[in-house]
């Protein structure tokens, strides 16, 4: 039961800026960008769709890696790339707005980059139950 | 009612809350539950308030935001918590950047459960509380003290 | 002689039901440029998928927004439903449909309800959330929850909706549609109305469509598009076409919504009509395994679930684009030159929900 045929380009990082161009040249809207972290490598999918069809370009990168911003293209794609340093830690170069991780302040930095992401003090509380229950 | 004589006014805060509790809040507010028939207002100064309504959870972004709006709060004031994640952090509780329920951060007097809690509920919810806050006046007036 | 200086805009603002902050660099009046910043109501939630199971997890995406619940829920479920292969009854899938409609005249109410409270005009205001709780009384009456509704699930629907319920759903709604109709009249022609959102916050369709806007802040600017058009759920039996206004203003996105409430109204009619009989879900068996962008047009625009799972109880990824989020750059230039005095008429033109953009 598919609704929409998924198209995805595995494109290599030194093309994407030509193939972001390209999308945008023949009237392409972008959709989004979402960044997916699988085992050490970061996946990050470019969505586009114009009149109904709906394309990706997928770049791969590693930890320490940067990636270029494409907010010359598309102005309005600063709000996805900040979210993706924010969450994932991965830096994205020349973003029009840069929010140098500001955008959204996680209490864990980078918190899609680390794993099993527990919350803080569980230790804490413990100890001042007692407190009450000694006083 | 033999509550205050005076109209309560409340000010609501979104602590990130799903909006599910905040617009069922909202409704209190309008025709078809009313609250303003009791001479609740909604106000946006917390400086004109008597009862906190709290919907959410407590992160590290919004504990100034609460801890301020709550110390600009003239004295006796109540707190109210709607919504199971002001009380624990509800479905929520796991996730990384959710700290709990406002419990931790300010004292809570009446907490509201559900999810999203019903306006009937949140009504009882700020009844219970003003019950509270005459108390909390009439001991102010002893010259105790108001916490 | 102008000065500069930076005006900051919540996040506790009284016109707003939800926190979001704004920089605003004004020069006397004008805003020169607006910096939005988030995070105050960032949960973290995609992060979940870690510990619930994928059949778990539609309860935490109906609780990404408190208004728009029940679309984010189709929204997860038809992703997971396309990796496994699942064909859901028809019956669902109108029932899915009619519960979205309701959805959408429920946010739309809101909407045009808190739109009327940050002009001012307070009668409408409680115009529209009066009429808006009839609404949500036909949904209590049908899933039992007033804002969250937890009928959605992989591979179906929880309930069902008799068919005499179906019946006097549609004449309540007959009913309601003179209030409606009533009630647009007063955004359309009113003088206070045009006088607050005429020429405000003019955004061109160009600019509309290559920041990314989308859903009525999109098809305010012209661009027409609607993510109902591809036809997921029952959409595509449905006969209906994208509301488009081409004035780029706050009017005009105000009457984009306004006229699908009447919009809404009219597909629930059909889908009532045309609702098969027929079971309600099917049995799930086994795990995801795959990938797949599920997207549905929610009140405030296109919204977009990505999923990517390796045939285990727990789902890989679960990303969500949220139609608010892909409407800030365009609130972003649509501020840039307006008075101050207009910004929260304009702000609150995109129908933010912040819930939904942060997670």
């Amino acid at each position: 039961m598919t609704i929409e045929e998924q198209k995805y380009t595995d494109i290599m990082k030194e093309d994407l800026l030509k193939n972001v161009k390209d999308k945008c040249e023949s009237g392409y809207r972008l959709v989004q960008i979402g960044c997916g972290k699988f085992g050490d490598i970061f996946e990050i999918n470019y969505s586009f769709e114009k009149e109904y069809s709906f394309e990706n370009l997928r770049i791969k990168t590693t930890e320490g890696e940067k990636v270029p911003s494409i907010s010359d293209i598309y102005w309005g794609s600063f709000i996805y790339e900040n979210e993706i340093h924010d969450l994932f830690g991965v830096e994205v170069t020349g973003i029009n707005l840069d929010f140098k991780g500001n955008l959204i302040r996680t209490t864990v930095k980078a918190p899609f980059n680390v794993k099993n992401v527990t919350k803080v003090k569980p230790e804490k509380k413990e100890t001042a139950e007692k407190k009450t229950e000694d006083n | 009612m033999s509550y205050l004589t005076k109209s309560p006014w409340i000010i609501h805060y979104d602590a990130s809350s799903c909006n599910g509790c905040d617009i069922e809040v909202l409704a209190c507010l309008t025709p078809l539950y009313d609250v303003e028939r009791f001479g609740i207002i909604n106000t946006g100064n917390p400086k004109h308030a008597d009862i906190f309504v709290v919907t959410g959870s407590v992160n590290e972004q919004n504990k100034e935001v609460i801890k301020n709006i709550y110390n600009q709060m003239p004295k006796p004031n109540v707190v109210v918590g709607v919504g199971i994640c002001a009380c624990s952090g509800g479905v929520f509780r796991e996730c990384y950047n959710v700290s709990g329920g406002v419990g931790e951060l300010i004292p809570v007097d009446v907490y509201v459960p559900g999810c999203a809690a019903r306006p009937e509920q949140i009504i009882d919810g700020i009844v219970k509380a003003l019950g509270i806050l005459d108390k909390k006046y009439k001991d102010s007036k002893k010259g105790g003290d108001f916490k | 002689m102008s000065r500069r200086i930076v005006v900051p805009f919540g996040p506790q603002h009284p016109v707003l039901p939800e926190p979001i902050h704004l920089d605003l660099v004004l020069e006397d009046e004008h805003v020169i440029e607006a910096i939005p910043s988030i995070g105050y109501v960032h949960r973290g939630l995609e992060k979940l998928v870690e510990k619930r199971d994928f059949k778990d997890f539609v309860y935490i995406a109906e609780r990404i927004c408190g208004i728009c619940s029940f679309i984010h829920s189709v929204g997860y479920c038809q992703g997971i439903e396309n990796i496994m292969d699942i064909e859901v009854p028809k019956r669902a899938q109108y029932l899915r449909t009619i519960w979205s409609e309701y959805s959408r005249l429920h946010s739309h109410l809101l909407w045009l309800g808190l739109f009327a409270d940050s002009m001012g005009f307070e009668n409408l205001f409680m115009n529209s959330w009066r009429i808006r709780e009839k609404i949500l009384d036909a949904m209590e009456e049908t899933t039992g929850g007033r804002v969250i509704q937890g009928s959605c699930k992989v591979g179906g629907v929880r309930r069902d909706i008799s068919d005499s319920k179906l019946k006097d759903m549609v004449k309540d709604l007959d009913i309601l549609s003179s209030d409606i109709e009533d009630l647009c009249h007063v955004f359309f022609d009113d003088d206070t109305v045009i006088h607050r959102t005429k020429g405000v916050g003019v955004i061109s369709k160009e600019a509309a469509y290559s920041l990314g806007a989308v859903g009525p802040t999109a098809r305010g600017s012209g661009v027409s598009t609607d993510i109902r058009k591809t036809g997921y759920v029952a959409y595509a039996d449905l006969d209906f076409s994208p509301v488009v206004e081409t004035g780029g203003d706050c009017y005009a996105r105000c009457a984009v919504r306004a006229r699908e409430l009447l919009q809404s109204v009219d597909i629930i009619k059909q889908a009532v009509d045309a609702v098969p009989s027929g079971d309600i879900d099917v049995k799930v068996k086994g795990n995801p395994d795959g990938e797949y962008f599920s997207r549905v047009e929610q009140p405030r625009g296109e919204c977009l679930h990505y999923i990517k799972a390796n045939g285990k109880k727990n789902i890989l990824r679960e990303r969500v684009r949220t139609p608010t989020t892909a409407n800030i750059p365009a609130l972003v230039k649509m501020l840039g030159g307006c008075e101050m005095a207009d910004v929260p008429v304009i702000v609150l033109s995109i129908d933010p929900c912040i819930g939904c953009a942060e997670r």
